[in-house]
């Protein structure tokens, strides 16, 4: 390791608040050119297309992903999207599936039903069509999920909770110290597996992992007191002093508008609500943002370096948001080609623009600079 | 600025107080420092300054703490935040947010502070800490030392006028340590802040304050002083204040700068004695030297023989005779990545039955991963790895512990049960040891704690005296410690020191790795030095000691260029030459 003395001889650091760019962005831009690239996900089944998004948000990801531990999630999200392909695929296989193929790849041994389990099949005739269509169904779905890691892995979750609203913060911390606490049972975890060989135990297994279960729930409890204490001595959880006629309006404004937001939602579903479902929606969405900003007063906290909405933040979002509403779009105009038929087993093609627009993904990999990488950093033994 | 009026603590279903009688002021501007054997409630007295205690632990204060005029008892500790800094004795349980940065603003942000302020206060809190360059890193990847600064840091940035520190350099390397001491020492002289701090390292911190406050004994009230006063009577000291104890010198000295002016006597009176070899290494490890793994002679005499063995015999048990053949503990060319990281690189280490290792280093050296690859935790990259004749990574479990034991940092890992008893029990079952065997040695190493006792209930000593005592029923001739000190006080030290001695004279190999100096000098035949995953230095203890600045004990230093190891030493040396014993 790398340890550097804090001695004399050093420079000295930019002093006093010289505004050095940050090299982030706004981890809701990161967000938005996710979805988006989700989105356009959902909107095709063209395995070709879907693999263009996979590897566009794997080069982004690539490219642009730091040292930092949530980073290390977007291979969990990959992992994740194999395994639900692979189940899409096995169902298909076991189960059969709805689609009239007539190129048979196997016979399985099917096993006799029940009547009143009519309409359910468990094995029988595999077909290539049903298998392809289950392949590119499933591959829907996983890139989903990718666009998904992706996001974990470039946005801090920590810093999407800045943005929220000063009156939310104190959910947000509540939210982020929970997604601390999976990363640390899990060491905890493997820990004392650790200590139950030391004991001359097996430290694999199923009744290895019940028996440190009850201590590492206890060690889960208390380091959370022990957080719980070091954050009410750092402060958290003060609050400033607030005229009573505010609080009152607060609790009016975010209870009317919830009250609002549900009967508009109401009526805007159905049908004999038309004419004033949308008014009171949007009204009491007013009323409850308006409760929520009065009741950001009530907390004194200030935000250190919040992320601005800058033009690359601009950029990340806007290439999502293109890349999605370009794919709905030919959607719209040649559902034919996004969706490539199995009956009869043809070849998909590449649709030239919407393949075009998935590229348009891509920007971020250039306009958001890279981040520096650290040293080979210790890892927790 | 700190001003404890007759205070007293009782926890809720505790019979007694747990301090009493706590009356005493820190003025602005001073560091004070709170001594004490262990479970004598240093932390209770540091938490009722930032009103943790009672606020957050329950039980009863009686008296009043008041800090910069906020009485505790109408002040929660939230609305103490911008007075008073706590960091407490584990930083990682401290930590809120991810990133260093972050960290170090989070207590302004709750404060609630002007945003140009938060940023010039956090960059000069970066350079005053020396974490300029860590400032995007994510915690989870520092090292032990720099989290303790960037803990200090986090709590600093609010410009409190009080800190308060449980054990800041408990769990770092020495070198680690002087660098958060010189922080404080920079915070108490330049910025006037006032320190209240509780540490069992003597011999890193009292130098640095400006009175001691003691805490002798349980419930017992404490005592105000300045350090060579309050030295002079207490319980607990590091081993400068033992040798000028030793020596009758007044005032007694505190530095070792102090020390070696007034040592001048001493030195020419012990210049005729060569020093016996390090304490309980008098008998000389048998066949154990350097690092080729080359067979070892048939047991004693020991290859290399120095002028202070053949000097006189020790009445200490003699080790047994070692079996002839195969090293306790054999590593080598060992490799292991974790990783892109390297964490052992071409390690070659041979350990011989009956002798003492001390593996030492900075943190993240290696130390623990290579206890880790002897005990089977960690599979070797490439390289041999031997103990007790056996692969150890590729050996069952239960096979394992009758070849080696080890006793990991944190002991209470090892222990599942509700009570002593229960996990005494499970012990002889997990190693197939005849019922009562690990009772027995419980009762060797911890008289008078019962059956019923929750190992959670037992102090940190004692604790590790029941993990040590689970590790040794399966007798395994290769025993293994990872940081054994931490969280001990000088006396659960000496306890143990007199454990593992004899241990070793039964001809247990021993292998320990520490940040201790004074427990490697106590207690070592070999010292083997780790940096950045590679040996650096492998030799016995006072040659390898001696030649370092970081890692030589204070008696090396005061004494130096005589080759003294520890206070008993001199001692033993003393009462020879009183006695007119003829030396060799």
């Amino acid at each position: 390791m790398a340890r550097r003395r804090s001695g004399a001889g050093e420079p000295p650091a930019t002093p006093g608040p010289t505004r050095t760019p940050r090299r982030t962005v706004h981890p809701g831009a990161w967000w938005l050119w996710a979805l988006g690239c989700g989105t356009a996900a959902s909107r095709t089944t063209n395995p070709l297309l879907l693999g263009l998004l996979v590897a566009v948000a794997g080069y982004v990801v690539a490219t642009h992903r730091t040292d930092a531990p949530w980073a290390r999630s977007y291979a969990a999200f990959v992992r994740l999207a194999l395994a639900v392909l692979t189940v899409r695929l096995l169902f298909a296989v076991l189960l059969g599936s709805p689609i009239p193929g007539t190129h048979t790849l196997l016979t399985l041994p099917e096993v006799p039903l029940p009547d009143w389990a009519q309409g359910v099949r468990l094995g029988g005739r595999v077909t290539a069509e049903g298998v392809l269509f289950a392949l590119y169904d499933g591959l829907k779905l996983a890139t989903l999920l990718i666009c998904v890691g992706a996001a974990n892995a470039l946005a801090n979750p920590a810093r999407l909770l800045k943005s929220l609203p000063g009156a939310l913060y104190e959910a947000g911390v509540a939210v982020v110290v929970a997604m601390t606490f999976a990363p640390h049972l899990v060491a905890d975890v493997r820990r004392l597996r650790a200590a139950r060989r030391l004991r001359g135990r097996p430290d694999r297994g199923l009744r290895g992992l019940a028996q440190v279960a009850l201590p590492v729930l206890e060690g889960a409890l208390e380091r959370s007191v022990a957080l719980a204490a070091a954050m009410d001595a750092r402060g958290y959880g003060r609050t400033a002093a607030v005229a009573p006629a505010v609080r009152r309006t607060t609790a009016a404004l975010t209870l009317g508008g919830l009250l609002g937001v549900c009967a508009g939602t109401y009526g805007v579903l159905t049908a004999e609500g038309g004419a004033f479902g949308l008014p009171v929606l949007l009204a009491g969405l007013a009323a409850a943002l308006a409760g929520l900003w009065l009741g950001g007063r009530r907390s004194p906290r200030t935000r250190y370096r919040p992320d601005v909405w800058d033009l690359r933040a601009w950029l990340v979002a806007g290439s999502g948001i293109a890349v999605a509403a370009l794919m709905a779009a030919y959607a719209a105009l040649d559902p034919a080609a996004l969706h490539p038929g199995v009956v009869p087993l043809t070849a998909p093609g590449l649709p030239l623009w919407p393949a075009a627009a998935v590229l348009l993904g891509l920007l971020p990999a250039f306009a958001v600079p890279q981040p520096l990488r650290n040293p080979p950093l210790k890892e927790p033994a | 600025m700190i001003r404890f009026e007759d205070v007293s603590v009782t926890y809720d279903g505790a019979a007694a107080p747990t301090v009493t009688g706590v009356d005493f002021e820190v003025p602005e501007g001073e560091l004070v420092l709170l001594v004490g054997p262990s479970g004598v409630g240093k932390s209770t007295v540091l938490g009722a300054v930032s009103g943790l205690v009672p606020h957050f632990t329950g039980g009863t204060l009686r008296g009043r703490v008041t800090v910069a005029g906020r009485d505790t008892r109408t002040h929660k500790p939230r609305e103490l935040a911008d007075v008073v800094g706590t960091v407490g004795q584990d930083p990682l349980s401290h930590f809120v947010t991810d990133t260093v940065e972050e960290e170090l603003a989070y207590g302004m942000e709750s404060l609630g502070l002007a945003p140009d302020v938060m940023r010039r206060r956090v960059e000069e809190t970066l350079d005053l800490l020396g974490l300029a360059d860590l400032r995007d890193r994510p915690i989870a990847t520092l090292s032990g030392g720099q989290r303790q600064r960037v803990a200090i840091g986090s709590v600093l940035t609010p410009h409190p006028r009080v800190l308060v520190l449980d054990e800041p350099t408990s769990a770092l390397d020495p070198a680690a340590a002087e660098e958060v001491l010189a922080v404080l020492q920079r915070l108490v002289h330049d910025l006037g802040t006032t320190v209240l701090m509780a540490e069992h390292r003597l011999e890193r911190v009292v130098q640095y304050a400006d009175r001691v406050a003691l805490l002798p004994a349980p419930g017992a009230p404490p005592l105000l002083g300045t350090p060579a006063e309050v030295m002079a009577v207490s319980p607990v000291f590091p081993p400068v204040v033992g040798l000028g104890r030793l020596a009758d010198w007044a005032p007694l000295p505190l530095t070792v700068r102090d020390a070696r002016r007034r040592a001048g006597a001493l030195r020419d009176r012990l210049s005729t004695v060569v020093p016996d070899e390090a304490p309980g290494a008098q008998d000389g490890p048998p066949g154990a030297s350097g690092t080729a793994p080359s067979p070892p002679p048939a047991g004693p005499p020991a290859p290399v023989r120095r002028p202070g063995f053949l000097r006189r015999r020790r009445a200490l048990p003699r080790p047994a005779a070692p079996a002839p053949g195969a090293p306790a503990a054999l590593a080598g060319s060992l490799t292991v990545r974790r990783g892109r990281v390297e964490a052992l690189r071409r390690v070659d280490l041979t350990v011989a039955r009956g002798e003492t290792v001390a593996l030492m280093g900075r943190n993240g050296a290696g130390k623990s991963t290579l206890l880790g690859t002897l005990v089977g935790l960690v599979a070797p990259t490439a390289g041999t790895v031997r103990a007790g004749g056996a692969d150890p990574h590729r050996t069952a479990p239960r096979d394992l512990v009758r070849r080696v034991g080890l006793v990991p940092q944190e002991p209470r890992d090892l222990l599942y049960a509700d009570t002593v008893a229960a996990e005494c029990a499970a012990a002889d079952e997990d190693a197939g040891a005849a019922p009562g065997t690990c009772r027995a040695l419980v009762t060797g190493l911890l008289p008078g704690v019962d059956d019923d006792t929750h190992p959670r209930d037992l102090s940190e000593g004692q604790r590790l005296a029941l993990a040590l005592a689970v590790v040794l029923t399966a007798r395994p001739p290769l025993l293994l410690l990872d940081e054994p000190t931490r969280g001990l006080d000088y006396a659960a030290k000496s306890r143990l020191v007199a454990v593992l001695r004899a241990l070793a004279a039964e001809g247990h190999a021993i292998v320990l790795a520490t940040h201790d100096v004074e427990l490697a000098a106590e207690l070592a035949h070999r010292v083997v030095i780790l940096a950045d995953g590679e040996v650096v230095a492998d030799g016995p203890t006072a040659e390898v000691v001696v030649a370092s600045p970081s890692f030589a004990p204070q008696v090396t230093k005061v004494l130096a260029p005589q080759r003294w190891l520890t206070v008993a030493q001199v001692r033993r040396a003393l009462e020879d030459e009183r006695a007119g014993e003829p030396h060799v």
